[in-house]
Parts: structure tokens; C-alpha cells; sequence
């Protein structure tokens, strides 16, 4: 099977600070890592090409320094990993992250399945996978947990529903986002790490994936972030003085004239 | 685009058991005053025809109501409801589409955007109108709600964007309301779904969903071991509330993970969360601080939870909460 694992890189500590001269994020000096829900993707993505002899690309879109979270997941055992990079793909929102993606999928070759993370922390909406399915004119499955069976047209999988669990067949190529429950990532072997050193990792730019870069970027995205700011805390929180009872009696007090309960 | 504000609102309401969610009730009256504020109108779009409250969704603020030929409203249909719902909005064009974040949100919404050609703003906590530049301002937390970001569209439509369960208030119904029923007939075999599903699995350990709960209770490892869980356990049964975790409990197998509130679990905003024994580390932080009302019980005056509870109370838990129960249980009954 031809697995793609879609990666992003983020920041390693999601504490983060606004310039308070530009009011836009201070990004600067920040480590960086992969998107934590993105390594269950890897893994999921790694097994399944251990199970079917098949192989692991990894993508991500990001500026240079995304390099190294792709030679991290080949460190993992993914077999190839190409960076989408382009002055033009700043500042893109889901629909134009997706847009490229598809892209540099079709571009690529053929492929089986795709993973997604659940979520990434920063941007934390869980649309990338979905509009890039839809991007790719293919099926897409929300927060599996588990896959069940992998056929040469279809894979079976488990994913979480509302109410429990639901089992989907989808038929292939298609898109899925993996929940944390799925597996336990394993450990980069010394040996993966060497390999990630001297591995070969292609850049390709919006005019090598065909994307006309007014459609991408800030300036080409559907939505646009207008402000950003902290959010108002409601005032300092209020501590409870006395005794378990008198704290109790306190706090039912309050929450019944605030009608909470 | 239509000349006036915002062209059509739409909502899509969601059913459980053939009725409309609380949370699509909510929406539906923001976007009746949204809609009063700039003269357009709103419809709710169901996407079943099963639905017992139709009546409702007009008493609520909806001046049309499309009944879309639906499949089972529990079960699969994510290939016919995109279809649907891209049919239907190219043939009456509304200018705004709004969902809740649950599971539409997380996979039929964005596939409606791109096969529409315009983006979404996820996980909103409040949509404003902005009269001057005729857009809607849709307010969303990035970065585990330590930062917030104001969304808009300068120039796709329609205007797309999923809103957090509680972000806004279910209103009063006005009786006198009377809404348009609009049937849309689809022809449901033109749709070849490439998904199928197979089976389903319900969970029964989880009697109140943790994403839709008006109150969660939160115990974290400072309860020390699994069986101290019915501690929590009976508070959360005696406000209705549903049982939420830090990761740790969870890591050591004290309780399912799919009660983990965080980073890697879920993102909850209810009008009341109670943490006990939860410290409050920032990937904790991350899936609850946007809820309303926050009660921290700590031992630890230092617990970074106390900066942002809305009432902290220093103390040993296995004093407060069990005190807590009983009160609550004496003054119910
Ligand atoms: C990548 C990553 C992702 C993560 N994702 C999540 C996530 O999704 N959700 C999550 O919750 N965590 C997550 N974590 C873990 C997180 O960093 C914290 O370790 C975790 O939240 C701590 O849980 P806790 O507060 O229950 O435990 P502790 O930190 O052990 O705190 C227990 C608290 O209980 C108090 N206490 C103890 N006994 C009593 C008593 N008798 N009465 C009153 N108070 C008492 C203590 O004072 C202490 O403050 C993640 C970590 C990483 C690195
Ligand atoms: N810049 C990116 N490059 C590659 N994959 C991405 C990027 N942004 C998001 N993704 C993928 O989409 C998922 C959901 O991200 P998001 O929609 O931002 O919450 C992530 O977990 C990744 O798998």
C-alpha cells in the first residue's frame, strides 16, 4: 500500500506570546516540533506499510525549518519525505493547506490512503483532512481508532461516533484522521536516525506543483485571520475561604445565583 | 451574494431520535438576530425528514425550514448529506451556513466548503456582524484558547462556520412564529457512497456525552487511585453532568480515554466545570478554559487550575466533593 502521512510542524510549547508592537504572534526562538496528534498518523502509516510491504511519504507544508520535523518522521521509519515550501503558502488557511496538499499528492503518484492527524495544536480546527479529501475527489472517514482490515479496495475501520463506535468500509484511495486511542507511537532506532541524517528531502514550490499563488497564502485564502488577541479573563478568580463546610455552602451560594446549577 | 447584509442564514439542525439538538436551537436564535440585524433571513436546514419538532424550529427564529429526504439521522450518510447540502446551496444561495463543531462539523461541513469553494472558521465562540464591511466576524481560540483570532471572509461565499457546543444560549420559543416547510426531494440513488457502514458499536459507560454536557466534573490523578472515581462519579450523577479526566488517570487505566478532557483528548466548554484534583497543566488547560463558570478544588494553593477557576477552593478533596454531593442531594430530593 502507498501510504501519505500529512504532518505539521508546530510549536513545541503551546504558551505563546503576542509582539506587543506588531500584535501578531512572536514566533521567533520558538522550538518546534511535529504535531503531537500527527505522530499516531506516522505510526498508523508505518504499520500499515510493515503489514503490507508497502511504503510511507511524508508531507508537510512549512517554511525550511520544517525539514527537520520530515527527516524526525523518517527517523520514525517513514521511507520518503517531501517539504512543500513557497514564500507563497504563508499565512494559508485550511482550504488553501488542503489545496496544496492535493496538490503535491497528485503530483507524487499513485496513492492508497492517506493520514491525518486529528487536530493540529495550534491552528486546532480538524478541517485539513476532510477538505483535502473532498480536494481529492476521494472518501473520507473522521477519528479512527482502530483499523480493522486492509483489502486491496477497501479498508475496514473503526472510528468514534457519538453514541460509541461505528465500523465504515471505505473504499480506496481515501483520506482518514486518527484519533490518539489508535496505537502507541513507537521510538526513533538509532538506526532510523542515521538514515533521516542523510536522507534526501525534496522541496517543491508552488510553480513545481502547478498552484497559482494568488488562490494560496493570506492573500489568496478563503478566510482571513483579521485580529488576534488574549481573551478576556473574567476577573481574578474568587477563593473560597473557611472550612470544607463553609467553602461548600459558599460555593453552592454562588453557583445558584448564577443559576450554573 | 444578495444586496442585503449577510444573504440567507442558514443553520443546519441536527437530530438525535428525530429531534432537533439543544445546541442547533441555540444557533438558530443568534442567527435570528444576526439575521434582525441586517435584514436577512434564516433557514434551518434538516437533514431528515423525521423531524418531530419542525414547528419548533420556526417558533425559534427560523422563517424557512427545508426538510432535506434524509437517511437514518443516527447513523452513516456523510457521501448523501455533502451532496445534498452542495445541491442545495448552489440552487438557493445563502450567504452564511452555520453547524456546531460536532461530528458534521468535523467531516461534512468542510467537505461542503471545498466542493463550494469557500473556507470555514471552526470551533467558533461568537459570530458578530460587522454592519460597515457587510461580513460576519467569526471569533474562534487557537493555541488551546490562550489566544483568540477574529475570522472573516473578505471575499468567498458563502460564509461558512462551525460553532463550540455552548457558545451561545438556547432562547425562549415565540409560538406566534410561523416558519416556511420547504421539502427537497433527492433523488438518493444518484449518490454513490464510497463509504458504507457496517456496524455500530454503542458505548454505554458514558450516560452524559462529554462535548454536549452543560456541566462536567473533572477528577485528575490527585484522586489518587481507580476506585476513588466514584467520588466524582456521584457528584457528576447528582448535577446531571458528565465525567471528564486529566491524561494521567487515563494512562494508568483508571478510566476510559474517552473521558480525557486536554490537548490529546477532548475540547469541552460547558457553563460549569469542576476540577478536582486536577492540577492544571496547559494541555489540560487547553480543552476546558473557554468554559463559563470554572470551580477548582486543590489541595495545592499554588495549582496553576486557580488561575483560571472562577471560584478556587483550597482543600482536601475527599472532604469538599463528598460534601458537596450531599448538600446537593439533601436540597434535590
Ligand atoms: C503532548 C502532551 C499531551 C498531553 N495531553 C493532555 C491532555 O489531553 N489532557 C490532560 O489532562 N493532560 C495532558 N497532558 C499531561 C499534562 O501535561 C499533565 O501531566 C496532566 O494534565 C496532569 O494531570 P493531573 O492534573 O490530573 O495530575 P497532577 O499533575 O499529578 O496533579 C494532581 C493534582 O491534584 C492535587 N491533589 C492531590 N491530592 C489531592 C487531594 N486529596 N485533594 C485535593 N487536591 C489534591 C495536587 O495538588 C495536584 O495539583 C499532556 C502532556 C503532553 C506532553
Ligand atoms: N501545514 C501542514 N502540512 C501538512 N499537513 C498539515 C498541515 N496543516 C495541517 N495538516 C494536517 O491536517 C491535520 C489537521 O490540522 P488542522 O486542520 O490544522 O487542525 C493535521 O493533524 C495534519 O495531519
Amino acid at each position: 500500500m502507498n501510504v501519505i502521512v500529512c504532518i505539521k510542524q508546530v510549536p513545541a510549547k503551546i504558551k505563546i506570546e503576542i509582539d506587543p508592537k506588531t500584535g501578531t504572534l512572536a514566533s521567533g526562538g520558538v522550538d518546534r516540533a511535529i504535531n503531537p496528534p500527527d505522530l499516531y498518523a506516522l505510526e498508523e502509516g508505518i504499520r500499515i506499510k510493515e503489514r503490507t510491504k508497502g511504503k510511507v511519504t511524508v508531507l508537510t507544508i512549512g517554511p525550511a525549518k520544517a525539514d527537520e520535523s520530515l527527516r524526525e518522521a523518517i527517523g520514525y521509519g517513514a521511507d520518503e519525505a517531501i517539504l512543500l515550501s513557497d514564500p507563497a503558502f504563508e499565512g494559508s488557511d485550511t482550504w488553501a493547506t488542503s489545496h496544496v496538499l492535493a496538490k503535491a499528492i497528485k503530483k507524487s503518484g499513485q496513492f492508497d490512503l492517506v493520514l491525518c492527524g486529528k487536530q493540529s495544536i495550534d491552528g486546532e480546527t480538524g478541517q485539513v483532512g476532510p477538505m483535502l479529501a473532498e480536494a481529492l475527489g476521494v472518501p473520507f472517514v473522521s477519528l479512527v481508532n482502530k483499523i480493522e482490515e486492509l483489502g486491496q479496495i477497501s479498508i475496514k475501520v473503526m472510528r468514534m461516533s457519538d453514541e460509541g463506535h461505528q465500523l465504515i468500509e471505505m473504499m480506496l484511495p481515501g483520506v482518514i484522521n486518527v484519533v490518539k486511542e489508535i496505537n502507541v507511537p513507537r521510538i526513533p532506532s538509532l538506526r532510523g536516525l542515521m538514515v533521516a541524517k542523510k536522507a534526501k528531502v525534496p522541496v517543491w514550490n508552488a510553480q513545481e506543483l502547478g498552484i497559482d499563488p494568488a488562490v494560496v497564502g493570506s492573500a489568496g485564502s478563503p478566510t482571513r485571520v483579521a485580529k488576534v488577541f488574549f481573551p478576556q479573563r473574567p476577573g481574578k478568580s474568587e477563593m473560597l475561604q473557611g472550612n470544607p463546610e463553609s467553602q461548600v455552602d459558599q460555593l453552592l451560594e454562588k453557583l445558584r445565583q448564577t443559576k450554573a446549577i | 451574494m444578495t444586496a442585503d447584509g449577510l444573504g440567507d442564514i442558514w443553520v443546519i439542525a441536527e437530530q438525535r431520535n428525530g429531534h432537533t439538538k439543544a445546541a442547533s436551537y441555540a444557533l438558530i436564535g443568534r442567527a435570528r438576530k444576526l439575521a434582525d440585524e441586517c435584514q436577512s433571513r434564516v433557514a434551518a436546514v434538516c437533514l431528515s425528514q423525521g423531524v418531530a419538532d419542525a414547528g419548533q424550529l420556526a417558533a425559534f427564529g427560523a422563517d424557512r425550514v427545508y426538510l432535506l429526504d434524509g437517511p437514518v439521522p443516527d447513523g452513516w450518510n456523510d457521501d448523501a448529506y455533502v451532496k445534498e447540502l452542495v445541491d442545495l446551496a448552489r440552487r438557493d444561495k445563502p450567504g452564511v451556513i452555520l453547524a456546531t463543531s460536532g461530528a458534521l462539523g468535523l467531516s461534512v461541513i468542510p467537505r461542503v466548503a471545498v466542493a463550494l469553494d469557500t473556507g470555514v472558521a471552526a470551533n467558533c465562540i461568537s459570530l458578530d456582524y460587522d454592519a460597515q464591511n457587510r461580513i460576519l466576524v467569526q471569533t474562534r481560540p487557537a493555541f488551546g484558547g490562550s489566544l483568540m483570532a477574529n475570522v472573516v471572509f473578505p471575499n468567498k461565499r458563502p460564509q461558512i462556520a462551525t460553532v463550540r457546543p455552548h457558545a451561545f444560549k438556547k432562547g425562549e420559543p415565540n409560538s406566534a412564529r410561523q416558519g416556511e416547510m420547504i421539502r427537497v426531494d433527492f433523488d438518493r440513488r444518484s449518490v454513490t457512497a464510497k463509504t458504507k457502514l457496517l456496524n455500530v458499536v454503542k458505548d454505554l459507560t458514558e450516560k452524559v456525552r462529554l462535548d454536549e454536557a452543560e456541566i462536567v466534573v473533572c477528577g485528575g490523578r490527585g484522586l489518587g487511585k481507580a476506585e476513588n472515581f466514584g467520588i466524582v462519579a456521584e457528584l457528576a450523577e447528582v448535577l446531571g453532568a458528565a465525567l471528564g479526566t486529566s491524561r494521567p488517570p487515563v494512562d494508568d487505566g483508571w478510566i476510559p480515554y474517552a473521558h480525557q478532557v486536554g490537548q490529546t483528548g477532548k475540547t469541552v466548554s460547558p457553563r460549569l466545570y469542576i476540577a478536582c484534583g486536577v492540577a492544571g497543566a496547559p494541555q489540560h488547560l487547553a480543552g476546558m478554559q473557554t468554559s463559563e463558570i470554572i470551580v477548582a478544588i486543590n489541595e495545592d494553593p499554588k495549582a496553576p487550575i486557580f488561575e483560571v477557576a472562577t471560584y478556587g477552593m483550597v482543600g482536601d478533596l475527599f472532604k469538599i466533593v463528598p460534601l458537596l454531593t450531599k448538600k446537593l442531594r439533601e436540597t434535590r430530593g
